[in-house]
């Protein structure tokens, strides 16, 4: 019997080719979806979907400066070695200030020398080894790391995916600081996207 | 000294057919990857020319300047034979499909066997292409379009001789006129067993998607065409999608009425719009399904195809004895 059942079954089952052929002709049917790139664009809220390369948070106060501390976590846990960061230097004292401190060493007073400010001096990146794998986001203590929607990003050479993220982020306050007063108009937006890249 | 008007009307007729072998190889390349990006939903081919509609003759063009490449220790011999080989009977096959009342290359009594004759030449060429290349890959390809043809013949055979019983003859034409200009007296209607396992077998016939298994990318490169490069590979994909349009033309032919139209408006123009229908519909599978395995393949061939169409063919004579 079971040889009889089996036969049915597999007519039965010729449906699914039915349902297939429907599928691809619904699909057929529609519009479609790709975006013909140098004549159209993606739309904004599209575009803020996108998941780019890595780029620096600005601290919300001062959109010059990156939330970084320097703390290298990011380049620790990155797997392709794609981050380079040097920690900012202490600033070097003043002749006067170093009199004042030899001065104070030879009172026997506790010397306060000047601290290296918490901040990354340099920040590379290169673009050219990242997997996009977003370890160093999920690393970073202060959350100073996030994708970029930067979705047309185009380059002739090697050399244009080595980023240096500090100079991106001035560039990027800079713009958006130009945009704010006609921040309504459309173009403009378009334009101050384009430069950001 | 004249020409014999008969040997003038071939030597015509075979050059429109070459003509329309090549305009049928662009258009169906073009078709097929529209059809393809739309199903996908991307438009397929869109910079050459208004919706890239020139851009299967831009390919032909750089297709015609590639080098010629023959690996080393391969047959020159047979693998220069082979794409001939493959594309020459498709000339012929043309000549007997009634495209018209009077737009017939060559009206003979036995136009079906010599269909079925000469596209079994196709076997052998993809044979020696496959053998000849000194590639596993193409033998392997080879082996595997041997298998698929000889197999996918014999129920395409039984689906043409259950309709070739009702009407008494082989001639295309006269299996035409047998039927009616209406959809419900066409062959189709009373055979429809057979007009299945015609389109299946049909679709295995031309190694199309999901049965394209002589040249699964996946696993064989590119299969009996891997060693094939520039016109001998663009022969290959001529002689496939001409192949593709005589198993259309004869299922039109045999199942959906010919050319015949209705109120005495006989012609092309209704053979067409039938052969195209059954090109896109295989265009449209071949997106659709994906491949079956070897043993899938034969498979359904040997343990569903043959039965049934014995079993029809055996009908088909028992109530044609019987009425």
């Amino acid at each position: 019997m079971s040889a009889v059942k089996d036969i049915f079954q597999s007519v039965k089952d010729l449906w699914s080719l039915f349902v297939g052929l429907r599928v691809t002709g619904k699909y057929f049917m529609q519009p479609t979806l790709t975006v013909h790139y140098p004549r159209e664009t993606v739309d904004e809220d599209v575009e803020q979907t996108y998941g780019g390369h890595v780029e620096l948070v600005p601290k919300p106060k001062n959109p010059l400066k990156p939330k970084c501390i320097g703390c290298m976590m990011c380049v620790t846990n990155c797997p392709s070695g794609c981050l380079t960061v040097v920690k900012a230097k202490a600033p070097k004292p003043t002749p006067e200030e170093e009199q004042a401190m030899k001065e104070a060493e030879a009172r026997g007073e506790k010397v306060k020398k000047p601290k290296a400010p918490k901040e990354p001096a340099k920040f590379m990146y290169d673009y050219s080894l990242c997997s996009l794998c977003g370890t160093c986001i999920e690393n970073c203590p202060v959350g100073s790391l996030r994708y970029s929607n930067n979705i047309y990003f185009v380059g002739t050479s090697r050399k244009e995916f080595k980023l240096d993220l500090l100079q991106r982020l001035q560039r990027q306050a800079e713009n958006t600081a130009k945009a704010a007063p006609e921040a309504s108009e459309p173009e403009q937006a378009a334009e101050t996207a384009k430069s950001e890249a | 000294m004249s020409i014999h008007p008969q040997l003038l009307h071939l030597i015509i007729a075979l050059i429109a057919v070459m003509a329309w072998v090549g305009l049928n190889a662009l258009v169906l390349v073009y078709f097929e990857r529209k059809g393809a990006g739309f199903i996908q939903r991307r438009p397929g081919p869109f910079e050459v020319g208004p919706q890239g509609i020139i851009q299967p003759l831009v390919d032909g063009i750089k297709l015609m300047c590639k080098q010629l490449v023959m690996p080393t220790g391969a047959d020159p011999v047979l693998f220069w034979t082979a794409p001939l080989l493959s594309m020459t009977p498709v000339l012929l096959l043309f000549l007997v499909l009634p495209y018209g009342p009077w737009l017939t290359g060559m009206q003979i009594d036995l136009g079906i066997l010599l269909i079925l004759a000469f596209a079994g030449i196709n076997v052998l060429a993809l044979l020696i292409a496959g053998w000849s290349s000194n590639n596993k890959y193409g033998l392997l390809g080879a082996a595997r379009a041997v298998a698929q043809s000889v197999a996918y013949e014999i129920p395409l055979l039984l689906a043409v001789l259950a309709v070739a019983f009702t009407t008494g003859t082989l001639d295309f034409v006269k299996i035409t006129e047998g039927q009616g200009p209406w959809p419900w007296q066409w062959n189709m209607v009373y055979q429809p067993l057979a007009f299945i396992i015609f389109i299946i077998s049909a679709v295995g016939e031309c190694n199309r998607a999901p049965f394209d298994l002589p040249e699964a990318e996946s696993e064989l490169t590119a299969g009996f065409h891997t060693e094939f490069s520039s016109m001998g590979f663009g022969l290959f994909f001529m002689a496939e999608y001409s192949y593709m349009v005589v198993v259309a033309s004869v299922a039109s032919t045999l199942f959906l009425g010919g050319y015949q139209g209705p109120f005495g408006s006989d012609g092309w123009w209704w053979y067409l719009p039938k052969v195209y229908a059954i090109l896109m519909f295989m265009i449209w599978i071949r997106w659709t399904y994906p491949r079956v395995t070897f043993v899938q393949l034969l498979n359904i061939n040997w343990k569903w195809l043959l039965p049934l169409g014995t079993v029809n063919l055996l009908a088909t004579a028992f109530f044609m004895k019987l009425f």
